[in-house]
């Protein structure tokens, strides 16, 4: 359950919480086209991941549970390559919806 | 660590006076009473319904009564049903100096606010003799909450609060943590950490009922900054709150107003019970540091991402921030650098030691941020609450 970093083969600008997740932190914002190691392998990047965000580092199937912390945090709502980004474009609570500002997820629908 | 003697063994960290208006038409006199006497220790607090309701008297009554409070002026309109008889009777009882101020009958606000303030100036030398004495880390109560939070919250700053929460609890102290809305998804990890397996069903059956109330009401405890920090579900933000409560094993599960009964870790259930009344659980998080006051913490500790800047009347708060970039934006309004951990200048472990060290500290007097810089935020709302069942604090040893 708490931290316990595993690097093996993983970007060191990437926290992966356990070793059953199939997300990391960015301890730092990561920006497209630069390139990140997942599993030893070169990966490149296409989103703007900024500090504390989540980067795919495994593929994960549409429906399929999104692991951190050795947890499920929600459900993919496609399917996410490793190195994308992961946020509420693709990832989906278990329990309740999540409200954004941006239009995307709306709380208050236009009149 | 020197600590302010009540009558009833527990001792203050702080000794300030609250003013307390008993429903909004008595709180702009409240207010001016308080006023001049900011920087002295004078605290407004109050319950701004006129209807009854018993959760808001037992908050009010256990906060005129808690161990940093040295006194306590209360200010009813007159008409309200708020029962400010029995308030200032069990103040009373405490021997502590109260007085009772009716608007519609001591002649309206300018003499109000005139009388108010002179039982304050009579007061605060009164309480100044109260008696200081040695007081120990076994008998603190430390709180923690999180607001503002993003995803680093749940790197640095959460975590690392769960390691001063085993340190605190290590030495006799009694820890509490809460929001069961904003643990959902982590009931069967805490229910692995109860003390019996019945607490243990106790505490998967108050976190069903947060997610059932905030099912029916339509919104998580998650707001919008939440995602743009992000945070992409209520299931990973409790995740990363539930690192504040570390890894000592949990000893009961308590509601708004119950003091822990000995030194351990306690989960604050702070969503009402029965059917979904009043609103939302717990509209902001000033209203959740209110509750964790009421439960006796001398302290809460206060964990940011985003950037919260609150604090509290009665109990000082200690902000704890989890993102390097929000503490270079926000440094004033902190009181622990937790983001160095995700740059790698500083470990959990360390920064864990810190927060202890400044909890003993803040217990001794040290002003923290929010206390510099006048924060004395208070929010009290409707709620009903059952006592906690048999189970909920078992007699383990």
């Amino acid at each position: 359950m708490a931290p316990s970093p595993s690097t093996g083969g993983l970007d060191s600008r990437l926290l992966r919480l356990a070793a059953e997740d199939n997300v990391a932190a960015a301890t730092t914002t990561i920006e497209p086209g630069e390139t990140v190691l997942i599993d030893g392998a070169p990966v490149a990047v296409s989103d703007r991941v900024p500090t504390g965000h989540k980067m795919a580092v495994a593929a994960i199937g549409a429906g399929e549970k999104v692991i951190k912390y050795g947890a499920p945090i929600g459900s993919a709502t496609r399917a996410i390559r490793p190195g994308e980004y992961v946020h509420t474009h693709n990832l989906a609570s278990d329990y309740l919806p999540t409200f954004t500002l941006d239009g995307a997820h709306p709380y208050l629908k236009e009149e | 660590m020197r600590g302010f003697l009540r009558s009833d063994g527990r001792k203050g960290i702080r000794n300030v006076v609250v003013v307390a208006y008993l429903v909004e038409c008595a709180h702009h006199v409240a207010r001016e009473i308080a006023r001049p006497f900011r920087d002295r220790g004078v605290h407004l607090i109050g319950f701004p319904g006129c209807f009854p309701n018993a959760y808001a008297a037992r908050i009010m009554e256990r906060l005129a009564t808690h161990p940093n409070v040295g006194a306590a002026l209360l200010v009813s309109l007159g008409c309200e049903s708020f029962d400010r008889e029995r308030l200032a009777r069990n103040v009373e009882r405490s021997q502590r100096p109260v007085a009772t101020l009716v608007i519609q009958e001591s002649g309206g606000t300018a003499r109000t606010i005139e009388a108010g303030r002179a039982w304050i100036d009579q007061t605060l030398p009164r309480i100044e003799s109260t008696p200081q004495v040695g007081l120990a880390l076994d008998e603190l109560v430390v709180a923690t909450i999180c607001g503002g939070s993003d995803a680093t919250s749940g790197l640095t700053a959460n975590p690392a609060v769960g390691r001063a929460f085993d340190l605190l609890i290590e030495q006799g102290a009694a820890a509490i943590f809460e929001e069961t809305g904003e643990l959902i998804g982590c009931e069967q990890f805490m229910a692995r950490r109860a003390a019996t397996p019945e607490l243990g069903s106790e505490i998967i059956a108050s976190v069903a009922k947060a997610a059932r109330y905030y099912q029916t009401l339509g919104h998580g405890s998650f707001a919008p900054g939440n995602a743009d920090g992000g945070l992409t579900t209520i299931e990973e933000k409790s995740l990363g709150a539930y690192s504040k409560s570390g890894k000592s094993t949990i000893a009961g599960l308590i509601k708004p107003g119950d003091t822990p009964p000995r030194a351990g870790l306690y989960l604050l259930d702070v969503v009402p019970d029965g059917e979904v009344r009043f609103g939302f659980p717990n509209i902001v998080d000033n209203a959740e540091i209110v509750e964790l006051i009421a439960c006796g913490a001398h302290l809460t500790l206060f964990t940011t991402g985003r950037g919260s800047v609150v604090g509290s009347a009665i109990a000082p708060v200690i902000k704890v921030c989890a993102n390097p970039d929000t503490y270079r934006k926000l440094a004033d309004d902190m009181d622990i650098d937790a983001g160095r951990i995700l740059e790698g200048r500083a470990t959990l472990d360390q920064v864990g030691r810190e927060i202890f060290d400044l909890v003993a500290a803040v217990a001794d007097g040290h002003p923290t941020a929010s206390e510099r810089l006048g924060h004395q935020e208070f929010i009290l709302t409707y709620k009903s609450f059952e006592p906690i069942g048999p189970a909920c604090l078992p007699q383990v040893v």
